[in-house]
């Protein structure tokens, strides 16, 4: 699999959607007029065992996250757009997510 | 998007005519506690950021959207200068 340019500072595969940790909030005054207004998260990209996977980056949130909270991130444009009610937004990111739980089953559990 | 520090500018007189006025800057990316990850890059900016400042940028196709109607070939484009960031 090829990997596209978003991911290769992130660490992750593709334009996916990710589950990750809001780890923090970012406060940006001057920022790309389509932007205003919008929820800037801080989010880790998480494996299915919790664990950090790649670099944090930096979502947008339509869904009334809060740090220490675990998420659903999509990393690409157009939906990333969608989920801010925006067309033509300049974000790459967002949150469309609460995760409850995840059940998983791995061979040798 | 990605947070990154602004490193330098860069100056190209020849370029695509869509870059004509365009800033180009060298941005670091930064993990959230700030240490530098990954390659530096080049950016685009469309908030008249300045070297030393953290700012955070968006890639890919959605880098040359805040220039519309003009469409920059660009991959990266600075969208917001931060003022402060917290972990939680």
């Amino acid at each position: 699999m090829r990997r596209s340019s978003a991911s290769s500072i992130t660490g992750t595969w593709g334009n996916t959607v990710q589950i990750a940790r809001v780890v923090g909030t970012v406060v940006s005054t001057q920022k790309n007029r389509k932007l205003e207004g919008a929820k800037l998260l801080l989010v880790q990209p998480l494996t299915l065992q919790d664990e950090p996977r790649g670099v944090a980056l930096l979502a947008i949130d339509s869904v009334g996250a809060g740090v220490g909270e675990k998420v659903l991130v999509v990393i690409e444009g157009k939906a990333a757009g969608d989920a801010l009610g925006r067309k033509a937004a300049a974000v790459d990111a967002a949150i469309i997510g609460i995760v409850d739980s995840v059940d998983c089953q791995f061979e040798g559990d | 998007m990605q947070l990154a520090r602004v490193l330098g500018e860069v100056v190209a007189t020849i370029k695509d005519a869509n870059l004509t006025g365009s800033k180009l800057l060298v941005v670091q990316p930064i993990a959230a506690d700030g240490s530098d990850v990954g390659r530096t890059l080049v950016a685009t900016d469309s908030v008249g950021a300045g070297v030393g400042e953290h700012v955070f940028f968006v890639r890919g196709r959605e880098a040359a959207f805040p220039f519309y109607p003009s469409e920059p070939p660009t991959d990266a484009t600075i969208v917001g200068i931060v003022d402060h960031w917290d972990l939680g």
